[in-house]
């Protein structure tokens, strides 16, 4: 089980501990034996990591891994493979399974197939409400018990202020945080895509970027109302970015994740119909796209967020309107950080990598992932060639699905070794298992 | 030519005036005692309507028929697509089959490029969704120019639903490519803000409007629109954007009054309107199986083989 492993001459980005020089990288049985210059490489495997970058491994707080129910678009092993070949060592897993996780049965199922996958840590989200159906609790603290830190119907938003404002009060018993998928229903309603200039042209229904921001601005109100601790997933427009802002600015405890596709991507790149980009929320206008940029920058929003949402080949390749939402992300998520934001000089590389590790890690409670790497600490890493240009597609996924926003771009970075507990689960590019 | 007529706006200036001149020899021939001519023989021609159509349909099957294509009628209800195929099983199927053009009718916004991803045929948008109907756009603007000397200025009114109407899109796309202005007209429900984009005006005072307007195209209302409460009542609707017999009067003389068909009479088009000499919707639907022949046989390269036929057959005597 155990190796010893000496990361040579990488450039080890920490944002807990503020590292970012060239150093070597001592790693003993399961945790950091060591950090510094000219370690001694004595009964060690020594990975040359000149013009590397090593960080902690990623933290998703987003996947949708489809099993118990769904397994013909993904399994937890298989989208276990997808995240450690992404760079992740810890994902959080969302509870619209069949059934679905709102109980701890489905929880210790989920992490039952991920211990036994052995590629990533999965933390498996728990509904808010049961069935999703948004008007019953779920017995929060029976599956916060079981270590689920994150609660959310995910795919559904809970559309009840009641409810809402209940589920905040509630959790604040068990410090779990309340995620909310903001998307008002009535005013999303057969939504096909973003509602603007290319939905008038395309002849598609569109919801704006108001169905999502009211949401937030409620939500946030009734954290207020609460001292609840509320997470806003994958925020997608303009208006929820100043909403947090300001929310944040008047001390509510909130907490916000993004895409990279919402970084990448905008709703001008649909006029193909290429159902790979119909995803929820969807793809929003490209100053809706800059302000997503600027406030992950300036930490407005807290984290990168896959979204990974796998679908079989023929779920997707149908009518636009018929195809279901989702694209993949787990392995072109920290690819695309680097190419789009870290490249044009958008966002710093060190707090790129906080976004997609630290930053996760603190909203989900993980005390041993995101950092520091330094002795005695989980060795949970990621070794990655910040330069290296790929086009997406070309080598087989490691997901089951090959639903990806960004099959065909060209993307720079990519990862070669990950790290579970002193465990290759990834090397040389390849999944240890 | 183009491979694919997916959209309007794939067409420069030069294909439009090409397709209705096309057009007009095509005409030519539905007047003949036998309308056919031999331009597509041994061609084959499926009409693959995912949405019920009468006058589109039989439209397109005429006009196949017309330049001897085979033309095969695929639709889906009680076929393999009832039994839960895939459009794309479908397409391969039709592929393998040998069709050289598929017209495409689908509620699928998008459906046509989707289909033409994945086959060799040509393919044609015969409607889908709420996205375009551009033969029904090259048919109006053949329908027009019978009566003006030109495109240039031309002023249409398009007035109704026209957030869900694929024909609003393909006619104000169309109209702007050959260098006419659109004012489109109707309830702020009903029309798109970011309209004006496309390149047409917006207003939602039809009597403002039809005094400028060298045309007056009426779209359906489905009523299913009431509903979904776009606008308050029907009534309400008709009072304020219906073609009333009064508001023809506010109409400039020889103004044009269209309507794609099929019409609510009572509701955006009063009966009695409908049925007037300067209406010229039973010419669109005559027109529209000579621009569609002009279409099947531009794409089909039916232009190689057959130019000669047309010049040789004006005596109306068969090509085969």
């Amino acid at each position: 089980m155990s190796e010893r492993v000496l990361f040579r001459g990488a450039r080890l980005i920490d944002p807990a501990s503020n590292h970012r020089d060239r150093t070597d990288v001592l790693v003993e049985d399961e945790e950091v034996g060591g950090v510094g210059p000219g370690l001694s490489s004595a009964r060690a495997e020594v990975i040359d990591c000149d013009g590397l970058v090593l960080a902690p491994g990623l933290v998703d707080l987003h996947a949708h891994l489809r099993e118990p129910g769904f397994e013909h678009k993904e399994t937890v092993e298989s989208g276990s493979r997808a995240a450690a070949a992404g760079g992740f060592t810890a994902v959080c897993a969302m509870p619209n399974t069949d059934p679905v996780a709102d109980n701890a049965a489905v929880v210790i199922e989920v992490r039952n197939l991920a211990d036994k996958a052995g590629l990533c840590d999965v933390h498996p989200a728990g509904a808010i409400t049961r069935g999703l159906q948004g008007e019953t609790l779920t017995d929060i603290a029976e599956m916060a018990e079981h270590g689920v830190r994150l609660f959310t119907d995910d795919h559904n938003c809970v559309q009840s202020s009641r409810v809402m404002r209940l589920a905040l009060e509630y959790a604040k018993a068990f410090e779990v945080v309340i995620a909310q998928h903001a998307q008002d229903a009535s005013l999303s309603e057969g939504w096909q895509m973003h509602e603007g200039y290319y939905s008038s042209l395309l002849g598609l229904t569109g919801a704006p970027g108001e169905a999502e921001s009211i949401v937030v601005a409620r939500d946030l109100a009734l954290a207020r109302l609460t001292a609840g601790r509320l997470h806003v997933t994958h925020v997608s427009a303009a208006d929820s970015v100043r909403l947090l802002r300001d929310g944040r600015e008047r001390g509510i405890r909130v907490s916000a994740d993004v895409t990279p596709h919402h970084l990448a991507l905008t709703d001008g790149d649909l006029i193909g119909y290429d159902t790979s980009l119909r995803v929820n929320p969807p793809l929003r206008t490209s100053e809706d796209r800059d302000a997503l940029r600027a406030a992950l920058a300036d930490g407005t929003l807290d984290a990168v967020a896959t979204d990974h949402a796998p679908h079989a080949p023929e779920e997707k390749e149908q009518e636009f309107d018929q195809s279901p939402p989702g694209t993949i992300g787990l392995e072109t998520a920290l690819a695309v950080v680097l190419t789009e934001l870290v490249g044009p000089g958008l966002i710093e590389l060190p707090a790129a990598i906080e976004r997609l590790s630290l930053g996760p890690a603190r909203i989900l409670g993980l005390d041993d992932q995101g950092g520091p790497v330094a002795p005695g600490r989980p060795a949970n890493l990621v070794v990655f060639d910040p330069s290296t240009e790929w086009t997406v597609g070309d080598r087989p996924f490691q997901s089951q699905a090959r639903n990806s926003a960004f099959t065909g771009r060209r993307l720079r970075g990519c990862v070669l070794h990950t790290m579970l507990r002193g465990r290759f689960t990834v090397k040389e590019g390849q999944p240890t298992r | 030519m183009i491979k694919h007529l997916l959209s309007i706006d794939q067409l420069d200036r030069e294909a439009i005036v090409r397709i209705l001149d096309t057009a007009e020899s095509f005409r030519e021939v539905g007047t003949r005692v036998i309308k056919k001519v031999p331009a597509l023989r041994g061609r084959t021609v499926v009409n693959l309507f995912y949405e019920n159509s009468t006058r589109t349909r039989i439209s397109f099957e005429i006009a196949a028929k017309r330049l001897s294509a085979d033309v095969i009628n695929f639709a889906t209800a009680g076929s393999s697509v009832a039994k839960g195929e895939s459009l794309k099983d479908t397409a391969l199927t039709l592929q393998a089959m040998g069709a050289d053009a598929i017209v495409i009718r689908h509620s699928s916004s998008g459906a046509p490029l989707t289909l033409s991803r994945w086959v060799t045929a040509s393919v044609l948008n015969a409607g889908d969704g709420t996205h375009e109907h551009p033969t029904q756009a090259l048919l109006d603007l053949f329908t027009i120019r019978e009566h003006f000397a030109s495109f240039e200025g031309l002023r249409v009114a398009v007035v109704g639903d026209v957030r869900h109407s694929r024909v609003a899109r393909s006619l104000t796309l169309g109209v702007a490519r050959v260098g006419g202005q659109v004012t489109l007209v109707g309830p702020p429900t009903l029309i798109p803000p970011e309209a004006p984009a496309w390149g047409a005006e917006v207003s939602y005072d039809l009597d403002a409007v039809l005094p400028k307007a060298d045309v007056c195209y009426m779209l359906r209302v489905q009523r299913e629109r009431q509903r979904q409460q776009f606008f308050p009542s029907i009534r309400e609707y008709s009072r304020l954007w219906g073609l009333s017999r009064a508001r023809v009067d506010a109409l400039p003389d020889g103004a044009l009054i269209m309507h794609p068909g099929p019409m609510n009479r009572g509701v955006e088009i009063a009966s009695d309107v409908a049925d007037l000499p300067r209406s010229v919707i039973t010419d669109q639907v005559t027109n529209g199986i000579a621009v569609r022949m002009s279409l099947l046989y531009l794409m089909l390269g039916g232009a190689r083989v057959a130019n000669h036929v047309l010049a040789a057959d004006a005596e109306g005597a068969p090509g085969e």
